[in-house]
């Protein structure tokens, strides 16, 4: 199983994510924003950070990358993708999703650790978890309300397309609590916390209540 | 050579907490009587040519496809001058 492990400039989390993986059993692959190239990959992972330093938008330059010209057409073919916080902002850019993320309500940064609940536990990165499960991953970031119009929210809310839902308190004003959302088909899948940063004790994340994607996705690329 | 301006602000519906905070902040340096404050972006775009229609039909292009996400912003583009 390979799982290319998208690198921006200014991307931060791309470590991170590749040692995720590699503990799941997948081999990571890295892939690089200015290649037209997804080298064959079973999966991407859009990691966390600044991409292109968040210039005009979150995600918003990032969108153009001659990487994602490769990318968008694939996942809308079926490629499981996972983006996560700034993945989501350049999937929700890019279209891949609905709906965008700004400026959190309180205008503070938030860095803590997070319960959030999972509400679909059947798409591409989440059949290892139950539905209902409550998990905590860390979550950072400053732009992270998710926002949409009344209809997608309600399209997204009746179709079972919000993933994760926020528990306890809500950290960023994001509508109806939302965390992660899914496309239509549940292959890709944006998220505002980090799960790649929940997978080992040892770094003294809250638990390993990430390593669930990780191996959902390796699951379902086994059994491909 | 012209400037063609594009203003680019968060819909209407969607919060503003940085216009909201700059608007908590103005009473604090003796300015009253503002009822609200909404922040936008404001691009100038020089183009070669004349600002004709068909250079306002292309800056309008460029605003929908990178200058603003619509899915959460508005625009207006005019040409200066």
């Amino acid at each position: 199983m390979r799982v290319g492990v998208v690198t921006f400039p200014g991307t931060l989390d791309d470590q991170d994510a590749a040692r995720a993986l590699r503990l799941a059993g997948a081999e990571a692959v890295p892939l690089w924003h200015a290649d037209h190239d997804l080298k064959g990959v079973d999966a991407v992972f859009l990691p966390g950070g600044f991409s292109y330093g968040d210039y005009l938008r979150c995600g918003a330059i990032s969108r153009f990358a001659p990487l994602m010209t490769e990318l968008v057409p694939a996942a809308k073919a079926g490629l499981p993708v996972l983006g996560t916080c700034n993945g989501f902002q350049i999937l929700c850019e890019a279209h891949l999703l609905p709906g965008a993320l700004v400026r959190n309500a309180g205008l503070h940064y938030v860095c803590r650790d997070q319960r959030i609940r999972v509400d679909n536990a059947s798409t591409a990165w989440t059949t290892d978890f139950a539905e209902g499960q409550e998990i905590t991953l860390p979550v950072k970031h400053g732009e992270g309300r998710y926002v949409a119009d009344a209809e997608t929210l309600a399209e997204l809310e009746s179709a079972g397309r919000v993933v994760f839902r926020y528990a306890g308190s809500n950290p960023n004003g994001s509508l109806n609590d939302i965390a992660g959302i899914t496309n239509e088909a549940g292959n890709v899948v944006g998220l505002m916390p980090h799960p790649e940063h929940a997978v080992e004790e040892l770094t003294g994340a809250p638990g390993v209540d990430g390593r669930g994607f990780f191996s959902s996705i390796v699951r379902k690329l086994v059994n491909a | 050579m012209a400037r063609v301006i594009v203003d680019v602000m968060l819909k209407p519906e969607i919060l503003d907490p940085q216009g909201q905070a700059i608007a908590r902040a103005l009473p604090r340096l003796g300015f009253s009587g503002v009822a609200d404050v909404r922040q936008g972006k404001r691009f100038e775009v020089e183009v070669d040519g004349p600002a004709d229609d068909a250079a306002i039909a292309e800056v309008r292009k460029m605003a929908e496809t990178l200058l603003a996400n619509t899915v959460i912003e508005d625009f207006v583009v005019r040409v200066e001058g």
